[in-house]
């Protein structure tokens, strides 16, 4: 397995003009490339939406604020809410997947390289349409320029007899063409997993990595349809005279609601998949020991991938469905929380005898574990359809669903990039500023989101400009606000580190880790082949076989 | 005729200034059958969840103690264990007894709460969403009134629970009161029931909780649990035409002669506009605007002359009255017990 660059002595690399590059990098095709933009565009919005939430927490300071009028706010929450889902969210985990499903599976590229660029730049294009509202969206007198439908944008509300102007159509193309993006890197990632493995990595060998990115496509697939047919309805209904979702025209306000959730529900599966995914690749090696149960994860996995496609209308447990639908997204959302729970479990296993190693990818996992925990449970109470015909629309569920999306996927990117950081860079991480990068996103996030839960369940709703005094919600909104700057200083911390590092981080060499996956195999970063020759694995831990030969994984499995 | 009117608003003014609010909008603090369920499951729910949470977060902080690397073990590693049946059984089964619990713990309340039937002495209430304010009617008792809803205290010995139909007559809205029941949306083209009984008097406060455009957050409920008595004497007084005052007949003409009356309906005027709050006893409300402002004169006077003053986005459009119209408008009102 000789897979490291091939050096040509005597070759001189000239410097390139900046052109060039800049040419090499919009035209390129390579996965590894197309993976880190994505990675870059994707930081870019995590900052903007970033932003967007400190104006919304600046403003909930008090009661009876004027930081920002109600219709800023309403903007602002509909944007950050979209941004971080579709342009945020995706984008990152979908950067992870296509840099690393191939190195992971010994392929030189995906399946279909010239998809995945048009993949890429059809979701850059929509963040672009998204924000181009700004500019564009200004119909009619009146109207606002940004959308401010809420994120889940729903009918009649996106009526043109509700919103004037064109900021709703950006919200809608936004989505759309993002969407088609999202269908194209999906059947990519499932072409290149089933079809691209490296000779001896049989399904049952394959990375867990490569197992959950394959269960996050096939949802995709599923998930991301039923969203880009109901944008194309809403499209219909405010230009061709449709009354798909109009109201006032006989349509059904609920049909949205079904088919916003059916994709809306497996969409946060899709996001935290590639994170669990991370979870399983972060914690074995610094355990030192194989993932725990590798055929429960996958079975556990797949098996969440199914049940999570039947729960979508515990989001509409205050809508007014009957007592069987609601007793049967009840018991469906409670059944995910057994898969689920098998997975935390079997991390636990893996730390279990381990040697464990606290380097900041494995900080990021254990506060991932502790935060999923808590969102599992806060997630079991929100299925219950009565405890949740309290809790649904309050603070209460946007303090769970932050623990699922901060406290889960973002914890996980940030373990994954200072996991993975070396081998796209060549170079490490600081380690010192990676650790105040935790310790105050740790302690942020906790007051922020710790606290969030009580003015839910003190009659708290969400999407609120500003709230009445007197009702116990002042306090804890200031203090839930601090943690959110606490927050912001903690993310420029890790921007800093991610260019101080660029040009000053210490060399990684392949296997700063001492894995056992075949990335780690090649030179840090990558050749554009990947492997100067293709390896061949008889086992999950190639590189565990390599190093110890006298007791290789193969002789186990 | 008018002993019985002025004995009613009496009362109710009396009513009114004697219960400030004094119930939260904590939904462990129920005071009525639907959110008293739902406080009791939630309790088991959570008791449930922490046994749990307390028995994961052990396991996860004694492994990282116990199991953390060592400066004595470099190079060297633990023993590979690959995973175990048994226990992968054990952790299966386990959470799937508990998912079982806690379903028909779940199952028994939705039963118990949405299936429950309609005794004969309900009132029944029809509570309609619009934008940035409640409008509600009470079609057994010839009722129309906005944003403060009153039904009567429900004695569980003989219970006369108030069950709602909620519509909208534009986008989604939410009919929350935290302490009297569980959330039901108002959703056009869909209507929806709920029912509540509280079991004590007082002011009950909660506000829309779907959002519903750019005055979603003013858009506050105050639901008065009265007594019987409070209760018949409110409607009494609900149910009279509006006071003809002759001293007000200036405001009242400027009232008739704008756009007012396009939105706003006076009983036995011809005002009989329904797009906005009917006014007929507009005085027998403590606040106005729905709940974002107390029903005072200068209140009354700031909203008539610009209402994006109070509550910015309100479809009420400012009048644009000169100082002699705007003061008769808001006298007239005045009258509107």
């Amino acid at each position: 397995m000789s897979s490291n660059a091939i050096t040509i002595p005597g070759v001189q690399i000239n410097e390139k003009p900046w052109v060039d590059t800049l040419h090499e990098w919009v035209t390129t095709v390579d996965h590894k490339r197309l993976g880190v933009l994505y990675i870059l565009y994707a930081l870019l919005f995590l900052v903007i939406a970033g932003v967007e939430a400190l104006i919304i927490r600046i403003q909930l300071m008090f009661p009876h604020n004027h930081f920002v009028s109600p219709e800023v706010f309403n903007r602002l929450f509909t944007m950050h809410g979209t941004t971080m889902v579709f342009f945020m969210g995706m984008p990152i985990l979908f950067g992870f997947a296509n840099y690393l499903v191939p190195l992971m599976i010994g392929a030189r590229d995906m399946a279909f390289p010239r998809l995945n660029a048009f993949s890429f730049w059809l979701s850059a294009l929509g963040g672009f349409l998204l924000y181009f509202s700004l500019v564009g969206a200004n119909g009619l007198y009146g109207a606002g320029n940004a959308p401010d439908v809420g994120w889940w944008a729903y009918a009649p509300l996106t009526a043109r007899a509700f919103s004037p102007g064109h900021s709703t159509d950006y919200w809608t193309l936004a989505l759309l063409v993002s969407g088609f993006g999202s269908i194209g890197t999906a059947i990519n990632i499932i072409a290149t997993i089933l079809c691209m493995r490296c000779p001896g990595m049989r399904l049952n060998r394959m990375p867990l990595l490569a197992w959950l990115n394959l269960v996050m496509a096939g949802m995709v697939l599923i998930a991301v349809s039923p969203l880009t047919a109901a944008q194309m309805m809403l499209l219909i209904d405010r230009y061709l005279g449709g009354h798909f979702f109009d109201t006032q025209a006989g349509g059904s306000a609920v049909l949205w609601m079904h088919f916003f959730w059916i994709f809306g529900h497996p969409e946060v599966y899709v996001l935290i998949i590639p994170c669990f995914a991370f979870m399983s690749e972060i914690i074995p090696v610094f355990s030192r020991k194989p993932i725990f149960g590798y055929p429960v994860m996958v079975a556990a996995t797949v098996c969440i991938g199914f049940v999570s496609m039947s729960v979508w209308a515990h989001h509409m447990f205050s809508v007014g469905m009957n007592s069987y639908a609601n007793s049967f997204f009840t018991i469906t959302t409670m059944a995910v929380g057994v898969p689920t729970g098998i997975k935390i479990f079997n991390w636990l296993g893996t730390m279990w005898g381990g040697r464990i190693q606290f380097k900041v990818p494995m900080l990021f996992c254990i506060a991932f574990l502790f935060q999923f925990l808590i969102a599992g449970l806060t997630g079991v109470m929100l299925g219950s359809a009565a405890f949740a015909s309290q809790l649904t629309l309050s603070y209460f569920v946007v303090a769970h669903f932050h623990y699922t999306l901060v406290g889960g996927v973002v914890f996980g990117v940030f373990a994954a990039i200072y996991y993975w950081y070396p081998k796209i860079t060549g170079r490490m991480l600081n380690e010192t500023l990676g650790k105040w990068h935790f310790w105050l996103f740790v302690i942020g996030f906790h007051l922020t989101f710790d606290l969030m839960h009580i003015p839910g369940l003190l009659g708290m709703p969400r999407r609120i400009y500003t709230y009445e005094p007197g009702r116990g919600w002042d306090t804890l909104n200031l203090l839930i606000s601090v943690g959110g700057f606490i927050q912001a200083i903690a993310v420029v911390i890790f921007v800093a580190n991610l260019v101080i590092s660029y040009f000053k981080g210490k060399k990684a060499g392949n296997d700063p880790w001492d894995a056992w996956t075949l990335e780690w195999s090649t030179s840090s970063p990558p050749p554009a082949y990947n492997f100067a020759s293709i390896p061949v694995v008889a086992s999950r831990r190639p590189l565990w076989d390599l190093k110890h030969p006298e007791d290789p994984d193969s002789r186990y499995e | 005729m008018w002993q019985i009117v002025i004995v009613a608003f009496l009362s109710t003014a009396a009513f009114a200034a004697a219960s400030e609010p004094t119930n939260g909008t904590n939904i462990f603090a129920p005071a009525s059958t639907p959110a008293k369920l739902v406080a009791h499951l939630s309790g088991f729910v959570l008791a449930i969840t922490g046994i749990i949470f307390v028995v994961v977060f052990t396991l996860l902080v004694y492994s990282v103690i116990k199991f953390r690397g060592r400066a004595g073990d470099a190079g060297r590693e633990p023993p590979q264990v690959y995973g175990s049946t048994q226990i992968e059984l054990a952790w299966t089964i386990i959470p799937i007894l508990i998912v079982v619990v806690l379903f028909l713990a779940t199952a028994r309340v939705i039963h118990a709460v949405q299936d429950a039937p309609q005794p004969p002495g309900a009132l029944e209430v029809t509570a309609i969403g619009h934008q940035y304010w409640w409008e509600f009617r009470y079609p057994k008792l010839g009722v129309v009134t906005a944003n403060e809803l009153h039904i009567p205290v429900s004695d569980p010995a003989n219970p006369t629970p108030t069950f709602l139909t909620l519509l909208s007559a534009d986008t989604d809205h939410s009919f929350w009161v935290p302490e009297l029941a569980g959330k039901t949306d108002l959703i056009p083209n869909h209507p929806n029931r709920m029912w509540m009984d509280p079991q004590r008097t007082g002011i009950f406060l909660g506000q829309c909780a779907q959002y519903c455009g750019v005055q979603h957050a003013k858009m506050l409920l105050r639901v008065s649990v009265d007594s019987p008595e409070d209760f018949a004497a409110w409607v009494r007084g609900q149910q009279q035409p509006a006071v003809q005052d002759a001293s007000a007949a200036a405001g009242r003409r400027v009232f008739e002669s704008n756009a007012c009356m396009n939105c706003h309906a006076v009983g036995a005027t011809p005002a009989n506009g329904r797009f906005g709050p009917d006014l007929t006893h507009l005085m027998s409300r403590v606040t106005i605007a729905s709940g974002a402002a107390k029903n005072t004169p200068e209140n009354l006077r700031l909203w008539i002359q610009n209402p994006n003053a109070i509550k910015p986005g309100s479809l009420m459009p400012a009048m644009q009255l000169d100082d002699g119209d705007l003061d008769a408008v808001v006298s007239y009102m005045e009258t509107l017990r």
